[in-house]
């Protein structure tokens, strides 16, 4: 309370605190400063709105807010209080709670469980449980916010929108624990729920508003600025400034999140000629359908990166993946140089010259105890072996090729892989694809996520030198500014469908802003 | 957008085709229930001597010491964790239960409080299990199969080379008197089954072990410890192996080390079959009582079709993991990992 009262003079008639305020605070990883010195003002019974792309120190923040990422620097003030918060718990006792990107709730508990788990009170005396005490104290938190759940249903069969409302109601739950209005944190409430949903989602709100600070983060900026009262962007781990959300468009937002730097340099050298349009392309895809994703056509000629862009919840990836015969379809046509693909598995794309760079490095990129030497050879066998027989020297050529060719730092070819930085454990991850010098069609799910700049560079470098020795690729990438200067045409998808066609030869490249207005 | 209230949002949504939120069982719970009485009717049909009130409670009597080991398992495969202690426990507490009621050994004559002291020992070998995965993080698996030794070795000692034989009219009448057609051990086996009912679905405790089993590290987000639970529930778990090694005694009417020799997969093998999955999170005791049911009538029914007993132990195998088959058949994907 005392710096409430030095920065106001008159005691008596202090302006009230604010909700929650965040004074240049850090975090660094290994290799990349997530948070940079972040400043932020949540107002009581405002709805503030946050933005900020991929990477921008969002969700680090976030977690920095509920007690998950302990800071590094800075300082977080709660109502005029400084505070530290060591645990969710602790943030929940100071009236701060998060309603998670991914759902956090017991998926075979009722929802009423759900929404009074870890502070049961008098829903279990004795650890006995009291269901109808249990109920009615589930059915209070669902009637602040007017929803119509059945309190009994079990999680997992409830919708995603109405687990949504449950984990409202569960946070709710802070105010319990608190005399003073808490602060709600929506983490991307948005992403995967229908227009109808987020009507109702927006209406709820507006109602938190009534008795709660809201923090709103969504990647889409429409919807940003329809709820929220300001915006505060976030930009390399800093605060970049805040707009009230009435006088602002998107395209003001977008501009303030992307910064003044356009195109990075990195994208465009050695770009070599463009392949010719007019000869066929090499990969062909028409009406491609599958659970996410309606009548997908694309086109990839040989030497061509095609990126594919869209908010989350469009479809890309699993678009991606169905390429690869890891996701299945429905419907649709793939033709690769002339002769039908098929879909029906991973093996069968692999035999075709498909290669497949997922986004989930450590979980799906690499066997991560393995060697540097079996992780390259993985999945083309017989590029180290004789019919069945390893050829332990035959390996050993191959692979140090390709680590010298990809100057790749690793100590030895039988180092682990899961000890070498990320940005040479992707090298690898591409090289599986390169050994037996038959790939002719990469897809590549965010090849540079969670990769410093030095090692971007070089997977950009490494991606551009296979595009012009003849392979097609379809990129994924991390940010639009990525997708433009890496790609030589970019696709939009939005909620399923490929939307729009927009051509990106060097030298006349999009705009973010012209890519942003096709995706929402 | 206003002129849309959210409860007419609401039941908008709903109406779109979505998964209607269900209360409790669904149709996949119901598989095990109809195979039980599937496997029941073909083996009526096929042989008269099964489809005998008498046979139908040796069935039921021959269940009830597999019905004491899977109440306890159940819990702990709710969590995900596995526990391969039935034996060791089962063997300690047979030995202590026969050494503490009347016998040839020695001069004691307990009754029922020396039953309980063999049930005591059995949950504090449990909570052995559960404080070395909590504490120690060694995996279920390895801290189970460890005690289970611990177990057996205690017993072997207490055994030290004579045989106790039982003396106390009690214990041995458990065996052999009947209430309405059943043993007396088969009612306790009923009382075990009601209990652990209850615990799972009116106690805290019961809860989150289930919730355990369905998403951990939600629990810890809503700020529960999660390890006072995992410990409680390995205890209650070897609490009930005790009581099966009692039950095993008062069938033998002796100590045995090996009184609980293959409880353990035979209780994992039913409660799997059951519907509780050992991924966690899914079944419970009830379910686990339809899997040994199933188990004890294939058994039974196969001897009395007259299926030779060489051929029982495959047969069996084979019917096992067709059941499961079945049963997490609604969960295939696509690149699944299957460990």
């Amino acid at each position: 309370m005392t710096t409430n009262l030095q920065t106001q003079p008159d005691p008596r008639v202090p302006a009230p605190a604010p909700a929650l305020e965040v004074r240049s605070l850090v975090k660094h990883y290994p290799g990349v400063k997530a948070l940079d010195g972040v400043d932020l003002v949540v107002r009581q019974h405002e709805v503030l709105g946050l933005a900020g792309e991929n990477g921008a120190g969002k969700s680090t923040l976030l977690k920095a807010l509920v007690g998950l990422v302990r800071p590094d620097g800075g300082e977080i003030w709660v109502r005029g209080e400084k505070v530290r918060l060591r645990s969710v718990v602790d943030a929940a006792d100071h009236g701060i709670g998060m309603v998670f990107q991914e759902q956090s709730l017991v998926p075979n508990l009722t929802a009423a469980e759900n929404i009074v788990l870890g502070s049961e009170g008098p829903g279990v005396r004795r650890g006995i449980y009291r269901w109808s005490t249990m109920r009615r104290l589930a059915q209070e938190q669902l009637d602040k916010i007017g929803s119509h759940i059945d309190p009994l249903a079990r999680t997992d069969t409830l919708t995603f929108a109405d687990r949504q409302m449950v984990e409202i109601a569960k946070v709710l739950r802070i105010e319990e624990r608190t005399s003073h209005p808490p602060v709600i944190i929506l983490d991307e409430p948005t992403s995967v729920l229908e227009s109808k949903e987020i009507e109702t989602l927006f209406t709820q709100v507006r109602r938190l508003r009534e008795f709660a600070s809201v923090v709103f983060v969504s990647h889409r900026l429409d919807e940003v600025l329809d709820v929220c009262d300001r915006v505060a962007v976030l930009r390399g781990g800093r605060s970049v400034g805040e707009v009230p959300a009435a006088d602002a468009a998107p395209a003001d937002l977008h501009r303030m999140m992307i910064g003044s730097t356009g195109s990075d340099d990195h994208y465009h050298g050695g770009a070599g000629e463009r392949p010719d349009e007019a000869s066929r392309p090499r990969l062909v895809v028409r009406g491609l359908s599958g659970k996410s994703f309606r009548d997908v056509d694309l086109d990839v000629h040989a030497g061509e990166i095609v990126g594919i862009v869209g908010v989350h919840g469009s479809g890309r990836e699993d678009v991606c993946r169905a390429l690869f015969g890891a996701e299945p379809t429905t419907a649709g046509e793939v033709v690769l140089d002339g002769e039908k693909l098929d879909l029906s598995g991973t093996r069968a794309a692999c035999a075709a010259g498909v290669g497949y760079v997922p986004a989930e490095r450590k979980t799906e990129g690499m066997v991560g105890p393995m060697s540097v030497a079996d992780n390259m050879t993985l999945t083309k066998q017989q590029s180290r072996c004789t019919g069945p027989l390893v050829r332990p020297r035959k390996q050993a050529t191959l692979v140090d090729r390709w680590i010298e060719r990809l100057s790749i730092r690793t100590p030895h070819r039988g180092t682990a892989i899961q000890s070498l930085s990320g940005g040479n454990q992707q090298k690898v991850v591409l090289a599986r694809w390169l050994v037996a010098g038959d790939v002719r069609l990469l897809l590549l799910d965010h090849p540079t996520r969670g990769l410093d700049v030095g090692a971007r560079s070089e997977v950009y470098r490494l991606m551009r030198e296979l595009a012009d020795s003849g392979v097609a690729t379809v990129l994924l990438a991390d940010s639009l500014e990525e997708a433009i200067g890496m790609s030589d045409r970019i696709i939009v998808m939005s909620d399923g469908r490929a939307t729009t066609q927009v051509a990106a030869p060097a030298g006349g490249k999009p705009t973010p802003l012209d890519l942003v207005k096709e995706m929402v | 957008m206003t002129t849309t209230s959210p409860a007419d949002a609401d039941r908008e949504v709903v109406h779109a085709g979505r998964p209607r939120p269900r209360r409790g069982i669904s149709l996949s719970d119901a598989g095990p229930p109809i195979a039980l009485v599937v496997i029941f009717g073909v083996f009526a049909v096929l042989s008269p001597d099964f489809r005998t009130v008498s046979n139908v409670q040796n069935v039921l009597d021959a269940a009830a010491v597999l019905a004491v080991v899977t109440c306890g398992i159940s819990f702990v495969l709710m969590m995900g964790s596995i526990d391969l202690s039935a034996p060791g426990i089962m063997g300690a507490s047979a030995i202590a239960v026969a050494l503490l009621v009347a016998n040839n050994r020695n001069d004691n004559d307990f009754g029922l409080f020396g039953v309980a002291v063999a049930v005591l020992l059995g949950a504090a070998l449990g909570c052995l299990s559960g404080l070395a995965l909590v504490v120690l993080k060694v995996p279920s698996f390895m801290t189970t199969l460890g005690v289970s030794a611990v177990g057996l070795g205690v017993a072997t000692l207490m055994f030290a080379g004579v045989q106790p034989n039982v003396t106390d009219p009690m214990l041995e009448g458990w065996a052999v008197e009947r209430f309405l057609g059943l043993a007396h051990l088969t009612w306790i086996a009923v009382a075990c089954v009601l209990v652990g009912a209850l615990v799972q679905r009116y106690s805290r405790l019961g809860r989150y072990a289930f919730a355990i089993g369905g998403a951990e590290e939600v629990l810890g987000l809503s700020g529960v410890r999660v390890a006072p639970y995992k410990v409680a529930v390995f205890t209650m778990a070897g609490a009930f192996y005790g009581l099966a090694g009692v039950l095993v005694t008062s069938q033998l009417g002796a100590g045995l080390v090996q009184a609980g020799r293959g409880y353990d997969f035979s209780a994992i093998t039913a409660a799997v079959v059951g519907g509780t999955l050992l991924s966690g999170g899914r079944g419970g005791i009830l379910h686990s009582v339809v899997g040994v049911l199933l188990v004890t009538v294939l058994t039974n029914g196969l001897v009395q079709v007259g299926v030779s007993p060489y051929w029982q132990g495959g047969v069996q195998g084979l019917i096992v993991v067709a059941a499961v088959a079945a049963a997490v058949l609604p969960q295939r994907r696509r690149n699944q990992v299957t460990k």
